[in-house]
């Protein structure tokens, strides 16, 4: 099975968030609890609809990842988009946070 | 410029209170997401890939000096410090709270601004020439007709739930600046032959999945019918647009399906109705709009034409840049500025907060206060003396402002794409940053000449590569992007519809491909005056398709 996180954004200023370990949003695909069997994939299925329900964050949705390197690599481009930021320096202090070697 | 009355005041402040207490109950649980999405929309408030984004009208791309800094302010206070302006001459934010959205607001509301309208299956901000009021070739401004339109459709309770968006465009020259022909309904504004000013009136053209040219159903409606044959117009497409399938609910499907001629009939029908109704605009009405748009008074500055001859002898690269950047004005010792947002290498539409106050010092010092946004994502300055060209031109190279572009193929238009938005397949500001790097040089971009290269990254067409000269449609294909090539697009007077040349490219196969169409053009071309357009529109794809897959049919498939 393909390992699986939870991400979402949070509502109240629409960052990007993936679910920890100890069932808290933070902003770092990095630190996300992953999902290696079907049963944790329902789990944190049935989380995300919750926060959802909770009005914590909007657009829950489980995504694929692979480790690569000891770093995890979401399968979809969008989704490595969505955890490493525009892939280009966009502003002052916001130099592309994917940095010059993002995969696409 | 049209300044609001009590009227406008209350009203916006009163949807920005509105607005404040639906985010409040949002974010104490009360509404929930699925009641409270429209609400936000209704707003401009979207959400993309990293953060919600703030769309905000720019009422036919026109600003004051006092609204672009306030513009910066939000950018500075609410943003990442920058903002990106866009094909439909609006402004977006990409990363404010939706806490922060009703300050926002409201500090929009105090320069007379506001973000309604700029979503939903309602009439979106109508767009103009950006150089409106101020271009020698123009019949009329086509500004006041727009805000009265504006004023017209603002909360229209009629037209604020149709089959699906709805954008009207105002010209007010032969040369189409405005792209009205891929807008929903495209309005050519015109004298008849006993002077009156009328419309040609175009309707079911646009872009996205399926791109189409509007048809012309009236060659001249006079001015005081505007409203009741816009309002024909929409009762017409509001009662048989489709509402089964979104991706068929554009007034073109309409158009397609039912034909201009039975189209056109049942327009005139409503039409009649309506025709001497209240809709009927009274001459006041138009002359007190009219007054707003009223151009300044620019009084002789002769002295220009000797003092620029002798800066552009001095210096060449303001020379450049005045041949490139700056229009003839109806007034002779004046000219319409753009300001290229199109640095070499740099993302297409986006400014920083200081550069739009560079922008809007430049213009109340220099130009009478007027700012314009083209839908090329370029700004505009449409009323500068020729006296005043060089000291404008270093302010503008002391904000990284002054790439001598507009036009050439740099000037890329590109929508935010994959890295921004959520809609897309594929990015498009890195392609259009490889492109901008690899044909950068001046002489090179002078040699090509006209080139218009418009950049997408989903079917959607925000970065109208459909009438690009060159268009570039970012797909998804097994997993990776993939760029469709389209050639011989135009959005102007002779709107064509580009042809797709052949498979597809790899991200970085991309700028090759369009290095070889560029240098099949300058093979092909008959001499330096041809364009590509004209060239492509001689020649057609063959050869083009012959450089880029080596005459094999199979790979151009």
């Amino acid at each position: 099975m393909v390992d699986k996180v939870l991400t979402a954004n949070r509502l109240s200023d629409g960052i990007s968030v993936w679910l920890d370990a100890s069932g808290n949003w933070v902003e770092s695909l990095q630190q996300a609890f992953i999902a290696r069997h079907a049963e944790a994939v329902t789990a944190l299925e049935a989380t995300g609809k919750l926060a959802f329900d909770d009005n914590k964050v909007v657009d829950a949705n489980v995504v694929d990842v692979e480790e690569v390197n000891g770093t995890l690599r979401p399968v979809r481009m969008r989704e490595r988009i969505r955890a490493e930021g525009p892939s280009i320096p966009y502003a002052a202090g916001y130099n592309g946070l994917a940095g010059p070697n993002f995969a696409a | 410029m049209y300044r609001y009355d009590e009227f406008d005041h209350a009203f916006v402040s009163s949807r920005v209170e509105q607005f404040r207490d639906q985010v409040e109950r949002r974010l104490s649980g009360e509404l929930a997401e699925d009641a409270f999405k429209p609400l936000r929309l209704m707003n401009g408030v979207y959400l993309q890939l990293h953060a919600y984004m703030l769309r905000v009208a720019i009422p036919y791309g026109t600003l004051s000096s006092r609204q672009m800094r306030m513009l910066a302010h939000i950018a500075r206070k609410y943003d990442r410090g920058y903002g990106h302006f866009t094909t439909r001459q609006n402004i977006q934010y990409n990363w404010p709270r939706l806490s922060d959205t009703p300050d926002i607001l409201d500090e929009l509301a105090s320069v007379e601004m506001h973000a309604l309208q700029t979503s939903g299956n309602c009439i979106r901000n109508v767009t103009a020439d950006h150089f409106a009021g101020a271009a020698a070739d123009e019949v009329a401004d086509p500004r006041p007709y727009a805000e009265i339109l504006r004023q017209w459709s603002s909360v229209h309770p009629e037209f604020s739930f149709l089959p699906r968006k709805f954008k009207i465009a105002v010209t007010g020259a032969e040369r189409d600046r405005a792209a009205i022909q891929v807008h929903d309904i495209g309005l050519h504004l015109k004298k008849d032959d006993n002077g009156r000013i009328g419309f040609a009136v175009y309707v079911g053209g646009g872009q996205g999945r399926t791109p189409m040219i509007a048809k012309k159903i009236r060659d001249f409606l006079p001015e005081e019918d505007l409203l009741s044959y816009t309002t024909a117009i929409m009762r017409v497409y509001n009662l048989h647009g489709r509402r089964d399938n979104k991706y068929k609910a554009r007034i073109k499907i309409l158009v397609h399906e039912t034909g201009a001629e039975e189209l056109s009939r049942q327009v005139e029908v409503e039409f009649a109705a309506l025709k001497d109704t209240e809709l009927k605009l009274p001459e006041a009405d138009i002359q007190a709009i009219s007054t707003y748009f009223a151009p300044p008074a620019l009084a002789p500055r002769a002295e220009g034409w000797e003092s620029l001859a002798r800066w552009k002898k001095t210096d060449p690269e303001f020379s450049r840049w005045v041949h490139q950047n700056v229009q003839p004005h109806k007034h002779p010792d004046y000219g319409m500025v753009t300001i290229s947002l199109k640095p070499i290498g740099g993302i297409p539409g986006d400014a920083t907060d200081a550069q739009m106050e560079a922008v809007a010092d430049i213009a109340e010092e220099y130009a009478f206060d007027e700012i314009r946004v083209s839908h090329e994502q370029n700004l505009i300055l449409p009323h500068v003396a020729l006296a005043d060209l060089e000291p404008i031109y270093r302010a503008l190279v002391v904000a990284g402002l002054a790439t001598a572009n507009a036009g050439l193929i740099t000037d890329i238009i590109a929508c935010p794409g994959l890295d921004y938005c959520a809609l897309a397949n594929a990015r498009s500001i890195p392609v259009a940053q490889e492109i901008s790097t690899r044909f950068g040089a001046p002489e090179r971009q002078a040699e090509i000449g006209e080139l218009k290269i418009k950049i997408s990254g989903c079917i959607n067409a925000c970065g109208h590569h459909h009438v690009g000269h060159i268009g570039l449609l970012g797909v998804e294909k097994k997993g990776a992007e993939l760029y469709q090539i389209t050639l011989g697009g135009s959005g102007d007077e002779n709107t064509s519809i580009g042809e797709i040349i052949g498979r597809g490219f790899e991200p970085e196969k991309v700028t090759d491909a369009i290095e070889t169409i560029v240098d099949t053009y300058l093979g092909l071309r008959n001499d330096k005056s041809e364009t590509f357009l004209e060239a492509y529109r001689r020649v057609g794809p063959q050869p083009f398709k012959d450089a880029l897959y080596g005459g094999s049919a199979q790979e151009a498939a």
